[in-house]
């Protein structure tokens, strides 16, 4: 019995596993585009490199849950033209975050914009426009 | 022991994927665009042309100096600006039947034609290759300084640092030459403020753009950079190869550069392998596999 518990519980997690976005800078595909979620968390990290930069944040659910959320944003060239710099954020400080989620579910996103503990919101950079629909896919 | 090993994962990834946000909405987020002029490479403010300056005459056989174009528009991310792949009719090219056939080889990760990051043939990013010329005006165009010596004028492109020669003496295409990422570059002064740049000889390893248009060795690529007045600068890109294309067509058109000071510090753009790495671990594939892309 145990083990069979366990063999579900590894095919459950692999199925998870499997779910989990693939995508790549620049792409919007990953994304769900009509929403955007809002967390309060703390920063674990600020990463201010290419191809993007990137926030960790940890934040705290309903049921008390800690979730490790990791959002992505433009490079250092483009953020640093909508205010940022790689002071902009750090560990421990507590911010909200708005940003596109993924569709599969994970705590995975594209940054919206980031609000201070200050209140100073600083704005991400979010261009879904630039991603081409299905139905316009040329046939060759 | 076994129950730990793998109930304890099994559990902790649910949560992790299962756990909705905090707060969800459903109206659909706007696009941003920069929202000031920001640092450059030094720290220090972008100043920016003044709204009501009046630029002075443009300076005769120069088109030397430090461009940018604000509006990042030089980024490209479906292909050539003037004829990206995003499925309009008006921005089909007229391939040859080898130049479709090139074109379903190449497995671009944007685009109409886009791919899974894990699945791209890209050189770029699969191999860490040089976009090579007419690529490097194709995607992330950004800041780009020029140089002039009596000989030739020198590009420095901001993304990946990467330079070129074009050379203006007057001398001939090598013959027969070696291929090469960028080719072979002459200059030519056509009026006063109008330098054309044929450029033949590139590897067939690249693309044409970010979009996965192929090109053949018999690519020719012209460059038609305008001085329009000390403050801008135009840069027309016309594509011409005959394999797998049945007539030229224009790649980028009309691009304006803005001048920037001549104290301007350009920021490093380099997306390095370990700084691949990273992003790819944490965003790209929490499953432990490095992706290309």
């Amino acid at each position: 019995m145990r083990i069979k518990l366990a063999a579900i519980s590894f095919a459950v997690a692999g199925l998870l596993a499997a779910s989990l976005p693939l995508f790549a800078h620049h792409g919007y595909a990953s994304y769900d585009t009509d929403r955007k979620v809002t967390l309060k968390g703390t920063v674990t990290r600020w990463i201010w490199s290419n191809p993007h930069c990137l926030l960790q944040l940890d934040v705290t659910d309903d049921s008390g849950h800690v979730v490790h959320w990791v959002a992505e944003t433009e490079n250092p060239t483009a953020m640093s033209r909508a205010g940022w710099t790689d002071k902009s954020l750090k560990v421990g400080d507590q911010i909200t975050l708005t940003a596109l989620p993924v569709k599969s579910g994970a705590p995975v996103g594209r940054i919206i914009d980031v609000i201070l503990s200050n209140g100073q919101k600083l704005p991400g950079r979010v261009n879904p426009a630039t991603e081409v629909k299905p139905e316009d896919t040329p046939k060759y | 022991m076994w129950k730990h090993f793998f109930v304890v994962p099994g559990i902790v990834l649910a949560a992790l994927v299962l756990s909705p946000p905090l707060r969800s909405q459903t109206d659909k987020p706007s696009s941003s665009a920069p929202t000031e002029p920001g640092l450059d490479g030094w720290g220090r403010p972008i100043t920016g042309l003044a709204k009501d300056r009046k630029p002075a005459p443009a300076p005769r056989h120069d088109i030397s100096g430090i461009w940018d174009e604000p509006e990042l528009t030089g980024i490209q991310p479906l292909g050539a600006k003037s004829a990206p792949d995003d499925g309009k009719p008006e921005h089909q090219l007229p391939y040859t039947p080898l130049g479709l056939q090139e074109l379903k080889r190449t497995k671009p990760s944007n685009g109409s034609r886009s791919v899974l990051p894990g699945d791209t043939n890209d050189p770029v990013f699969s191999y860490g290759d040089p976009q090579g010329l007419p690529r490097e005006n194709l995607y992330e165009l950004r800041t780009t300084q020029v140089l002039q010596t009596p000989q030739s004028v020198v590009i420095l492109y901001q993304f990946g640092k990467t330079w070129r020669v074009i050379w203006t003496d007057g001398r001939e295409f090598p013959k027969d030459p070696e291929p090469r990422w960028y080719g072979y570059s002459v200059g030519k002064w056509v009026d006063d403020y109008t330098l054309v740049v044929d450029t033949v000889g590139m590897d067939e390893r690249t693309w044409v753009d970010r979009a996965g248009r192929p090109h053949s060795a018999d690519l020719r690529v012209e460059e038609r950079f305008r001085r329009l007045d000390h403050d801008h600068l135009e840069l027309t890109v016309t594509i011409d190869d005959p394999k797998m294309y049945t007539k030229p067509w224009i790649a980028l058109d009309k691009f304006v550069f803005e001048l920037q000071p001549a104290s301007f510090d350009v920021r490093e753009m380099i997306w390095s392998p370990s700084e691949y790495e990273r992003y790819n671990k944490l965003m790209g594939n929490t499953g432990g596999d490095r992706e290309n892309h």
